[in-house]
């Protein structure tokens, strides 16, 4: 009967959510009516991802030791084999940091994502679907459910900072708030596949064909700008870039962009992005990212 | 938004003048060039139970998609709860509960969760919240188990806390398709008894989907359906009138003599089978004398069988409802062209 969940929901989205609603709507009660059950919506699938998180402990179990394998395993071994150059401070492991955070966030991130694929062959969205709720609200939910728990996840991962030579200093609370949008927008992603992909396989497939290649190619693993001319392009689309360097520019210390020039962020022309800038591209990335999943989750689906 | 559109309003004037909890029209839904429901005509009084026969693929989950704005109808229209599916699919579903074939639950979360969130998405009060989960989870006997993730729920329960997070925001209409499939006899007979003592309670609409027809039975109302359009519907009792036929079905020691016994003393039909000599009449029991007198022979045994569903699907459709099951037949619901 997997076909006939895949239809209900195909038609679901016809039915008219997206169209105004006839009648009466149009007064201001009935609004902020719309605006209370849409933050309920909201609340109730934040409180649901949050839930799911919190209860599986493998899980989470596994999404903090892999970080700190990376960071503790990897990042010791490449730090002995990386020549420190010029000054003693340089630290693999410092430089690796940001990309470390990125790899603790994104695991519950996609997750997000994988939960909607899940639900859909679950069933679980058909019930939402028959809810008297607004489309958009649950993807929201899903989307911040995800996001808050991607943020649990990198806490622990962020409290190692010490390890690896960075200064706790308030700066780290930056940090946390950045790491927080990038959440956001991975799971954003991550729900923009989900809503793309009719199969958990195929959600799967795309999400591990990406991943790596957008992982490595964004400056976190290895300095991006030593990079041959087409590979620099990529680079410097790949929006994971902007996040692993605003993050790299905001965590203290000095050990952090340690490995000399080399590790220097995108640049468009001569012109190099500020923070505050390179973080507006994420959350553009972000907000696209959910508009779109959000649109095609109303209609086509 | 000064003018109400003209249909709204007529909508509103059939809503006053029926009260029906469902009222379908000319209902049809096609896939492709394939007609799954066609003009479905059906009116569900409130307050009944009612139930929709079919084999597997005859269009009965389809039409359920409609009823609860799931599936967009080709044709047609279709008033649940004195509203609208396509035009008023919020208002519906506000009114609407809904058990699906599969189970809808999220294993994650306990049962107490599962009711509280259902609860905040139909935006009931919370100071209201509690006490309608406890009573709901009293009502499917799942109080003790509220703390427990779903995951650990047998087969039984996880389909009573789905009905009643159906029935959380008490709804209209409560809409079950296949609400026993895969269960075991014993936990059919607990989700029966709850729906009989639920509509006692709570006086709602229950619209059922089944291909059962021991389940059939329960109901009050029938309408069976086959290969998407609708072929009958009544009570049972009037249904299986239609057959008007008691069955006799009688054991000899030569079969097929007594048929011919039959035939030409009494001038009733008869079919032999390995069961036995089966002959078709009204009133079966008075034409027992009459049948023994006729036969020349020892009769083992007699017995006479007042006509089934079966007998009635079977004088509906041309067959069994066990045979349009086998049938090898398509999904029930193709998924649709994109």
């Amino acid at each position: 009967m997997k076909t006939a969940d895949t239809a209900y929901i195909a038609e679901t989205a016809g039915t008219a959510d997206t169209a105004a609603p006839p009648r009466a709507a149009a007064d201001a009660a009935g609004r902020r009516g719309h605006l209370a059950a849409d933050l309920r919506a909201v609340r109730v699938l934040w409180q649901r991802e949050v839930i799911r998180f919190g209860r599986n402990r493998l899980r989470i179990a596994m999404s903090v030791i892999m970080p700190m394998m990376f960071l503790l395993v990897f990042g010791t071994g490449l730090n002995a084999a990386v020549p420190a150059e010029q000054d003693a401070t340089s630290d693999f492991r410092a430089f690796f940091f940001p990309g470390v955070l990125l790899m603790a966030v994104q695991a519950p991130a996609m997750a997000a994502g994988a939960s909607i694929v899940w639900d859909r062959q679950a069933g679980f969205l058909r019930q939402l679907l028959v809810a008297p709720v607004r489309r958009p609200p649950l993807l929201t939910g899903t989307c911040l459910g995800g996001a808050t728990a991607g943020l649990g996840y990198a806490l622990p991962v962020l409290c190692l900072a010490g390890l690896v030579g960075i200064p706790y200093r308030p700066e780290l609370l930056l940090v946390l708030a950045e790491l927080a949008l990038i959440a956001f927008a991975f799971t954003s992603l991550g729900v923009l596949v989900a809503v793309c992909a009719k199969h958990p396989e195929t959600f799967q497939i795309v999400i591990g064909l990406c991943m790596m290649p957008l992982l490595f190619l964004s400056g976190a693993v290895f300095p991006a700008s030593g990079l041959p001319g087409w590979l620099g392009t990529v680079v410097s689309l790949n929006p994971l870039t902007y996040a692993v360097d605003a993050l790299r520019r905001t965590l203290p210390g000095e050990g952090v962009s340690g490995l000399g020039d080399r590790a220097a962020g995108p640049q468009w022309g001569d012109w190099t992005p500020s923070v505050p800038a390179e973080l507006g591209c994420v959350a553009v990335l972000a907000a696209l990212a959910l508009t779109v999943a959000t649109y095609r989750f109303a209609r086509s689906e | 938004m000064n003018t109400l559109p003209a249909p709204a309003a007529g909508h509103r004037a059939t809503r006053a003048a029926n009260g029906a909890a469902v009222l379908a029209e000319d209902l049809t839904r096609t896939y492709g060039t394939r007609q799954a429901v066609t003009g479905l005509d059906l009116t569900v009084p409130t307050g009944r139970t009612f139930g929709f026969l079919g084999p597997n693929g005859a269009g009965k989950s389809t039409t359920i998609g409609m009823l609860c704005t799931l599936l967009r109808p080709t044709s047609g229209r279709a008033l649940v709860a004195g509203y609208d599916v396509t035009r008023e699919p919020h208002e519906v579903r506000r009114r609407i509960g809904l058990v699906f074939q599969e189970s809808t639950l999220d294993v994650d979360l306990t049962a107490m969760e599962t009711l509280r969130f259902h609860a905040d998405l139909f935006g009931i009060p919370r100071r209201r919240r509690l006490d309608a989960i406890m009573d709901m989870l009293e009502l499917v006997e799942l109080a003790e188990r509220r703390h427990a993730p779903v995951r650990t729920f047998s087969g039984g329960m996880r389909r009573r806390l789905e009905i009643a997070r159906g029935l959380l925001h008490t709804p209209r209409v409560l809409f079950l398709d296949e609400p026993t499939t895969g269960l075991d006899p014993q936990t059919r007979a607990a989700i029966w008894d709850h729906l009989r003592r639920l509509r006692e309670e709570r006086d709602v609409t229950v619209f059922l989907t089944t291909h059962q027809l021991e389940e059939a039975e329960h109901c009050d109302r029938i309408a069976i359906m086959d290969e998407g359009e609708l072929v009958a519907d009544g009570t049972p009792a009037a249904l299986k009138a239609v057959v008007g036929s008691d069955l006799i079905t009688v054991r000899t020691a030569d079969d097929p003599a007594a048929a011919l016994a039959v035939r030409e003393h009494l001038g009733l039909e008869a079919e032999t089978d390995t069961d036995g000599l089966r002959i078709r009449v009204a009133d079966g029991a008075a034409w027992v004398p009459r049948i023994c007198g006729a036969l020349p022979l020892t009769v083992h045994s007699l017995t006479v069988t007042p006509p089934t569903l079966d007998d009635a699907f079977l004088h509906y459709t041309g067959r069994t409802i066990r045979e349009a099951d086998s049938k090898p037949a398509g999904p029930a619901i193709p998924a649709p062209r994109r």
